[in-house]
């Protein structure tokens, strides 16, 4: 990276002979500004993220010497059921922390933003909360909900219905998606603080004049709210995105991946390869291939949501 | 044009709904630390309230250690942070060498480098130079991970300054670093304050590389303890979630008081990303 800066630093010099000298010289000590922060940056992340790309390259269990391999972590990666499957399952998620918080999210919005609506702050505060506590105890107060005899199944067995009773994050076909519904009550308050404080910033007349042409409470939310979020849209679905793809806490305290694989995701298989199972070149092959999917989801999303002008 | 009295009823009712699944995990684990015994598990009023979960689940969570590392830590990356995002911001922002937009690219690349991607060899890395199992190790690495969300948050602010202020200054001959001591860091404190509000929350709850980075049990913060506690207590629920309100209690209170910068941070770091 310092010989980027420095070429670049050249290039200006050579392009503008006329900045003054006592400018330029002011210009070189803007650096001293900039470098402790880029020097932490750098040493503590940028680095280590090559360095697990460079490993991805070898098998190595963490000890011995390194053997290059080439791309066969690679082709591992999409061969082997039990990685592919961890990236699968991280997609399932993406519903579940991703579309389903924004859809709610906009939901709880167009009902804040309602006029006559008191108590705006008391919800929001509220709606976020689970935004804000650490993941690992969610994940433990989640646990006690679906368990056999917590509050889901007691809630089930009130209405009569105690044959829907189950173990929900013991169960092979149900285990995911309670995961993924703990995902959706963590990042809907989230989506809703976005769209809340996007929705306040857009101009009073524009209800004003759609209401003049007669459209409804709900007609007025498609056309002026909605179109008015698309930069929060946006960002909410790239934060949420990123926090299911790069998944860890959550899965780490309910599931352990279980039961039978069904709930791994590539966050729980990367911890467990490089520093349980000394496979630290199939990990970091893992992590780079999830790091690929996270920066293609971010574009993606950035482009479907771009302003077309 | 108020909408009519059923309308705003049936939307009332709505929100209350949400608002209540969105409360219904914290109430019930309140109920359930306040317990008497092993407790049935689902929601219910205990029978006969008491506090011994709390002062169980402290002393065999050895939770007094814990929370002492969790602050030890912040006390190291909270400032550190600041002070380097702080400095960062000004020279990108306003002294604007060669380059700067490129390594304000580089710096907002990092929000979406996933932990996972830089833990592997971090971990290989600190190692080698005596980093692990080391609190100055998890506080680099965590300085590392939350410095592209305060360069770029500083970067903003100190974009946003009117440059009146500081050509005013240079006028009257203030260097840099009288610039920004004198001029810009005392109109910062608002956005300051959001980034310590933030960085604490991050900190306090940062779990995969407390995992990985530390591993002398004593040591641990008190939210990679509560990982491991629920490993071994995994059945006993009252203790579990005494220990879990004592985990969430310190982040929610600064949530509580710090409600507007936190948000504030939240919704406006993003956007302008």
């Amino acid at each position: 990276m310092s010989a980027a800066l420095t070429d670049e630093r050249r290039d200006v010099a050579r392009r503008r002979p006329s900045v003054p000298r006592t400018r330029r010289r002011g210009r070189n000590r803007a650096f001293l500004y900039v470098l402790p922060a880029a020097a932490v940056y750098a040493a503590f992340s940028l680095w280590p993220a090559l360095n697990t790309v460079y490993y991805s390259l070898h098998r190595w269990d963490g000890l011995n010497a390194a053997e290059w391999t080439g791309f066969d972590n690679y082709a591992e990666v999409f061969t082997d059921a039990e990685l592919f499957g961890s990236i699968l399952h991280s997609l399932v998620l993406v519903l579940f922390f991703a579309a389903a918080p924004i859809t709610v999210g906009l939901l709880l919005t167009g009902l804040l933003m309602g006029r006559g609506t008191r108590g705006m702050t008391t919800f929001r505060v509220i709606y976020f909360l689970p935004q804000v506590v650490p993941l690992v105890a969610v994940g433990v107060t989640w646990r006690w909900i679906y368990a056999e005899d917590g509050v889901v199944n007691q809630a089930l067995r009130a209405v009569g219905l105690d044959a829907l009773t189950s173990p929900w994050l013991a169960r092979h076909t149900t285990a995911l998606i309670a995961i993924g519904l703990v995902g959706t009550w963590c990042m809907t308050g989230l989506c809703m603080m976005l769209f809340v404080s996007g929705a306040q910033k857009i101009d009073a007349s524009l209800y004003e004049a759609a209401a003049m042409d007669g459209a409804g409470a709900f007609r007025r939310f498609t056309s002026v709210t909605l179109p008015g979020l698309r930069g929060e849209i946006s960002v909410a679905a790239v934060i949420t995105t990123i926090a299911a793809l790069a998944s860890f806490d959550l899965i780490y305290v309910t599931t352990g991946g279980g039961p039978e694989n069904a709930t791994t995701v590539p966050g729980l298989l990367v911890y467990r390869l490089a520093f349980s199972y000394g496979e630290v070149g199939g990990a970091a092959a893992l992590a780079v291939v999830l790091t690929v999917l996270i920066l293609a989801f971010v574009t993606a999303i950035r482009r479907l949501t771009r302003e077309k002008e | 044009m108020k909408p009519r009295l059923p309308v705003l009823l049936a939307r009332h009712a709505v929100l209350v709904v949400f608002a209540v699944v969105f409360l219904t995990p914290f109430a019930g684990i309140v109920l359930a630390a306040f317990q008497d015994g092993p407790g049935t598990g689902g929601f219910a009023l205990p029978e006969h309230w008491t506090f011994d979960n709390f002062s169980a689940a402290w002393e065999q969570g050895r939770f007094g250690d814990l929370i002492t590392s969790s602050l030890i830590i912040a006390v190291l990356v909270v400032p550190a942070t600041i002070v380097l995002a702080t400095l960062a911001g000004f020279g990108l922002a306003i002294l604007r060498p060669a380059g700067h937009r490129r390594i304000t690219g580089a710096f907002v690349a990092g929000l979406t480098l996933p932990t996972e991607l830089v833990v592997i060899a971090l971990y290989y890395n600190l190692d080698g130079i005596g980093l692990t199992n080391n609190y100055a190790g998890i506080a680099l690495a965590e300085i590392a991970l939350f410095l592209p969300f305060g360069v770029f948050w500083m970067h903003t602010h100190f974009g946003n300054v009117p440059r009146e202020i500081v050509e005013s200054g240079r006028i009257d001959g203030a260097g840099d670093l009288r610039v920004l001591k004198d001029l810009l860091l005392p109109i910062s404190i608002p956005a300051t304050t959001t980034l310590a509000v933030l960085f604490f929350v991050w900190a306090w709850n940062q779990f995969l590389i407390v995992l990985v980075l530390m591993q002398s049990p004593g040591r641990r913060t008190a939210t990679a303890g509560l990982g491991y506690f629920v490993g071994e207590f995994s059945t006993d629920v009252p203790l579990l979630s005494a220990a879990s309100l004592i985990v969430i209690a310190p982040v929610v209170v600064v949530y509580l008081i710090f409600q507007r910068s936190f948000v504030n941070g939240i919704t406006q770091g993003a956007i302008k990303g």
